[in-house]
């Protein structure tokens, strides 16, 4: 460890503010990337089972309607 | 084949379940690394562990940039569609690296030089290239005819390439307020070895976390994109193994 202690970690010399909020936006932007990208699968996952789910739908009213 | 979407969508399905913890674990060794167990540097003291996460995401940014320009070339010349489909995916992350790289080298600035900015050619042109990364996703956004929108976005994405090798080259070729590289591909490097070590690993980590999130994006283009064919079509009801 670089530092005496956790508190001395947290103050960086005087710099704990730059360093943490460097740390600190860094981690808010690649994280935020990260949920989007998961998100996006999902959503696409979610709009083509529904668009299917309506189509079979639609495809058993017409077999019934014929019979 | 990875040309193929199908083939593609089957290869990244094996690939993620590993390559996404492994990038999660080295960049937070390195980043514990850095931030708790290197010295701190004899002239900065303890503002320089910036640098831990300053480095990895520029160099992420800019060689995102240099892969978004070769996807471009390929979706322009050839009109593959994986190329396409990569245009798409790799500007997101690549533009938040950029931001990451503008904002903790301002955070890292201040304390060192006085200034959190100064309209030098290191910094202005890694705005350029926020601008570029920004240029490209909003040009697929707005343009309807997902071909149409990826001959446009490649043509920017490989105009943009002259602006990374002048990010490159600008703490050469010009006086600026930003430092030379200290870490070297070829060549002695100038940095501690103390403080190289976990600077290459969290490197190595965030850039294996951008290839993750490349391909989770490419993915949900390549399924979309790929909606009427038969085997998406399966996917969709029948999910395959370890998939939510």
């Amino acid at each position: 460890m670089a530092f005496e202690s956790f508190a001395d970690f947290l103050a960086m010399g005087k710099h704990g503010f730059y360093v943490w909020s460097a740390y600190g936006i860094s981690a808010f932007l690649i994280i935020a990337s990260m949920v989007l990208a998961l998100r996006g699968q999902g959503q696409v996952r979610q709009t083509l089972a529904r668009q299917q789910r309506r189509a079979e739908l639609d495809a058993e009213v017409n077999d019934e309607s014929r019979t | 084949m990875l040309g193929s979407p199908r083939y593609f969508y089957t290869f990244s399905s094996s690939v993620l379940p590993w390559l996404t913890p492994i990038a999660l674990v080295t960049l937070l060794a390195g980043l514990v690394w850095g931030l708790g167990f290197a010295p701190s540097d004899y002239q900065q003291g303890n503002s320089y562990r910036i640098i831990f996460i300053h480095v990895p995401a520029s160099s992420g940014a800019l060689m995102g940039y240099m892969a978004l320009g070769v996807a471009g070339l390929v979706a322009v010349v050839w009109r593959m569609k994986m190329a396409e489909v990569m245009l798409k995916a790799i500007a997101p992350f690549g533009a938040a690296l950029a931001a990451i790289s503008l904002v903790t080298g301002a955070l890292w600035g201040k304390p060192t030089w006085g200034t959190y900015w100064q309209w030098d050619a290191r910094m202005t042109s890694m705005l350029i290239l926020l601008f570029m990364y920004v240029g490209v996703i909003a040009l697929q956004n707005v343009i309807r005819d997902p071909r149409q929108a990826a001959r446009a976005a490649g043509l920017l994405a490989m105009v943009g390439v002259i602006n990374v090798i002048i990010v490159k080259y600008s703490v050469e070729w010009v006086q600026t307020l930003h430092q030379g590289s200290t870490l070297k591909l070829f060549g002695e490097s100038t940095i501690n070895p103390a403080m190289k070590y976990p600077l290459l690993i969290s490197m190595l980590g965030l850039w294996l976390l951008y290839a993750v999130n490349v391909l989770m994006r490419a993915r949900t283009e390549v399924m979309w994109r790929e909606r009427r064919s038969k085997w998406v079509a399966k996917l969709v009801t029948r999910p395959e193994k370890g998939e939510q």
